[in-house]
């Protein structure tokens, strides 16, 4: 009988799995997906926040832990766990060189992402090369990795982990580590969870999934269905505005648009709906997902003119280029004199001072609703540029309760052999919100938990 | 005004631009080598910045192992190999003459006709001249089986039409990609940068890849060998010729003479830099690179292989009777390895170098975008 099953093969599951090799329990990991595929969301991740007192290899000044803390609970709304946070957080400090000895390798930030210089340490080549990395680590180590070997139920006796089932061959452990995702590519429950909105719709129909098509929630929803305590609002996801011609799986990073704050983005209406210069869009970009999961059709266009080419991250797809905004508006698929209004109003409302991207700047629009706080530039120099968005889903943040051990509970009452990481528990920390790199924080932190821990037990329950 | 015209690409050309477009929305890469931070200070891809970053690029692998687009992913993105493509494109569009630049496309063909033709040659002059190819000649003296004279006046002009074609074909790629100016301390970046093989050490110094997502400096080590072990080979050849003209001393050269000492230790270097480089190229991971140019690539090494091996043989053979057999065989190696060296394999390096110099020079002026995101 092998010591620790590990179900998932992504940041989380990885990590489990080398923490549990390291300790020296035998490890078997099954991944769902085909070896092309392996990995979950993190090969679509490319960094890590990590807390530090002063600068650190490629990560300049300091990013203490009581700012780190503030962050996390500014975005989440105080939807978070402070012990459980600040667990992460610490670790988040010291986990870079046990990363390091496995394989990984860091980088200063990306060109385009020199903002987070401080706060997040970039994975040399991404998340698919940490992933490998991982992988060679693990095997190197001895620890048995299989593929397409999706887990569709476990078998428990009162909490107690005792087999894992893949179609009907039954796998025994002494001890399990849960790290299989959440359920964002499971189309019924997205839509379920998001129901019908006033207009008849199913809103979660039309989101697009940046991460693997893998994450189909089976496993969450079969421990939720045990009995296994629950964190979080199935709703709650970080969610994104990207390209509505991405792939409906894994368009990962690429598919953003980050053009919203340079222009106005409307809805089918041809209405502007929010406020685009709002904030920073580092500090924005997480929310315009579900502003636009909130539209007719889920969908809406950022429109920019000349002014802002080279001024944001090259789309992946060329946008709809016209010289007019009427032609703008037919190629758009939208109401010419609805368009032209909207614009016109906003352009008109608009009082340019000194445009600078890089703060938040003195140009906003007056008496407009709803109003462009900076960044107010009309919309008048050709060619005009159309990007259509649609919500795109990360992750999904329900998952199941845990305590710092990362024991899965029933009842509030913590397995003795079963352990839980990744996005199966994210939502502990993480209730609403993102901040840059702290999935991979999490993933990480409470891996290895859950696999230094998955290990003592099996190793007890040896002798 | 100066008008640029706006080429049209080809299939190959268009196909780097499309993933390009991927890679500059995603940028994961960038810590690899130099194509992808070149490519950051662009939006869109016009043919000779196609050609640059083409020629940049040193096909190493570290991206399509880390790249979370490329295939089965139905964006497809393989950067190493729809950078060779265009590669082959380059040698191809810039070789002068023009029409020779054909014999790239057939180069597994043409470099068997070089060495052919070479052996040929120096077979049957070496039994013209001495009747038969088992005579002993004292003291190894294998002027009395080809003239001083008649080599210099066969491999001079041979060596003298590569190097012409090959600057020629990198001056139109140079002006092709419009550098600007070049100072001093760029020169010496991308000197440095090409003898160091530094865009093959992965960004980290663990080196690329070569079979799997491991990385290694095997490839990188090999070719160190090969490019200074020929090198050595070719100070052997200038030392010798220094020694002919300016104090009249005359091969064959002993043993301990600095000719002697730098062919020797070149020729091993070279032998065992070329013979692991083909090992590598025969294992490597399909996905690298453009598989139609294997015959070139094994061809070019497989002829650096059989100079240093044949070279060594002859040195040790020189006091037998195989002595003309050998140097024949020595000969014809190195004839049809210098004829072809402006239409094979060699061309990379004079292109590579003119595209890290380019990137030298183009790191430091101002980047004209200013981007930024979360």
């Amino acid at each position: 009988m092998v010591d620790v099953l590990v179900i998932g093969g992504g940041n989380a599951a990885l990590c489990a799995a080398l923490a549990a090799r390291e300790a020296g329990a035998s490890v078997l990991l099954l991944e769902a997906a085909p070896r092309d595929w392996r990995g979950g969301n993190s090969p679509h991740t490319r960094n890590l926040r990590c807390m530090h007192d002063a600068p650190q290899d490629v990560l300049v000044d300091a990013y203490p832990e009581e700012e780190y803390w503030q962050d996390l609970l500014n975005v989440t709304g105080g939807r978070t766990d402070e012990k459980l946070a600040r667990l992460v957080i610490r670790e988040s400090s010291t986990c870079r060189m046990w990363m390091r000895k496995h394989g990984v390798r860091f980088q200063p930030s990306l060109s385009g992402a020199l903002h987070t210089a401080r706060t997040n340490a970039f994975f040399l080549g991404g998340g698919k090369a940490l992933v490998n990395a991982y992988y060679r680590s693990a095997e190197g180590l001895g620890a048995r990795v299989r593929y397409q070997a999706p887990v569709e139920r476990i078998e428990l006796q009162d909490g107690h982990f005792k087999a894992a089932f893949v179609g009907n061959e039954r796998i025994e452990a002494r001890a399990c580590v849960l790290a299989a995702g959440g359920f964002e590519s499971n189309r019924q429950w997205l839509r379920e969870a998001w129901g019908r909105n006033d207009a008849g719709e199913w809103p979660a129909d039309n989101f697009l999934i940046r991460g693997t098509r893998f994450n189909t929630g089976t496993l969450l929803r079969f421990m939720l269905d045990a009995g296994a305590d629950p964190v979080g609002d199935p709703t709650q996801a970080h969610m994104v505005a990207i390209d509505a011609r991405a792939p409906l799986y894994d368009g990962g990073i690429c598919t953003r648009i980050d053009s919203v704050t340079l222009g106005v983005v409307i809805n089918r209406a041809a209405e502007r709906f929010y406020d685009e210069g709002e904030e920073f869009w580092p500090k924005r970009y997480a929310i315009w997902g579900r502003l636009i999961a909130q539209q007719p059709g889920q969908i809406a266009w950022s429109i920019i003119d000349a002014k802002a080419i080279g001024r944001f991250m090259p789309p992946v797809f060329p946008g709809a280029k016209a010289a007019t905004h009427e032609e703008l508006a037919r190629q758009l698929g939208l109401d010419e004199a609805r368009f032209g209004a909207t614009l016109r109003r906003y352009n008109a409302a608009c009082r340019v001072g000194t445009f600078d991207h890089t703060r938040l700047d003195d140009c906003a629009t007056q008496d407009l609703q709803p109003a462009k706080s900076h960044w107010a530039r009309p919309i008048d120099t050709p060619p005009f540029y159309g990007y259509a968005l649609r919500p795109g889903v990360t992750f999904t943040y329900l998952g199941l309760r845990v305590d710092e051990t990362a024991a899965v509970r029933f009842g509030d009452q913590p397995s003795a052999n079963l352990f839980v990481a990744g996005e199966m528990m994210a939502g502990n920390v993480l209730g609403k919100g993102y901040t840059a790199g702290v999935g991979m924080s999490i993933g990480t932190a409470f891996g290895r938990i859950a696999g230094s821990n998955a290990a003592a037990v099996a190793l007890k329950a040896q002798h | 005004m100066q008008m640029i015209p706006i080429q049209a690409l080809r299939p190959d050309e268009t196909e780097v631009a499309r993933v390009l477009q991927i890679c500059n929305a995603c940028r994961y890469c960038e810590g690899f080598c130099a194509v992808f931070p070149a490519m950051t200070r662009r939006l869109e891809f016009p043919k000779a910045d196609l050609h640059y970053l083409a020629n940049l690029c040193h096909n190493c692998g570290a991206c399509l192992h880390a790249c979370q687009y490329a295939p089965p992913h139905e964006f497809g993105v393989n950067v190493p190999q729809a950078m060779a493509r265009v590669r082959a494109q380059t040698y191809v569009d810039f070789a002068w003459p023009a029409p020779l630049g054909a014999l790239y496309r057939r180069n597994g063909l043409t470099l068997a006709l070089a060495l052919a033709g070479g052996l040929a040659l120096f077979l049957l002059l070496a039994i013209a001249n001495q009747g038969s190819l088992r005579q002993l000649q004292p003291g190894g003296d294998f002027y009395r089986v080809f003239p001083h004279g008649f080599l210099v006046a066969l491999f001079l002009p041979v060596f003298a039409f590569a190097v012409v074609a090959l600057a020629i074909g990198v001056t139109r790629f140079w002006r092709n990609v419009t550098p600007g100016a070049v100072a001093g301390a760029a020169a010496a970046e991308a000197a440095h940068d090409a003898l160091r093989l530094k865009y093959l050490d992965g960004g980290h110094g663990e080196g690329c890849n070569e079979t799997d997502d491991r990385f290694t400096l095997a490839r990188r080590r090999c070719h160190h060998l090969t490019f200074y072990g020929f090198l050595l080979c070719f100070a052997a050849t200038c030392v010798a010729t220094l020694y002919h003209y300016a104090f009249g001393w005359h091969a064959p050269y002993e043993a301990t003479s600095l000719p002697k000492l730098l062919g020797i230790t070149g020729g091993i270097v070279l032998l065992i830099g070329s013979a692991g480089l083909m090992y590598l190229n025969l294992r490597r991971h399909p996905a690298h690179g453009d598989t139609a140019q294997q015959p070139m690539d094994r061809g070019f090494i497989a002829l650096l292989l059989l100079a240093a091996g044949s070279g060594l043989l002859l040195m040790l053979g020189r006091n037998t009777s195989a002595l003309a057999l050998l140097l024949a065989l020595h000969l014809g190696v190195v004839l049809a390895l210098f004829v072809t060296l402006p239409y094979g394999k060699f061309a990379h390096a004079v292109y590579r170098c003119a595209a890290l110099l380019k990137w030298a020079v183009e790191r430091r002026q101002p980047n004209t975008l200013g981007v930024d995101e979360d």
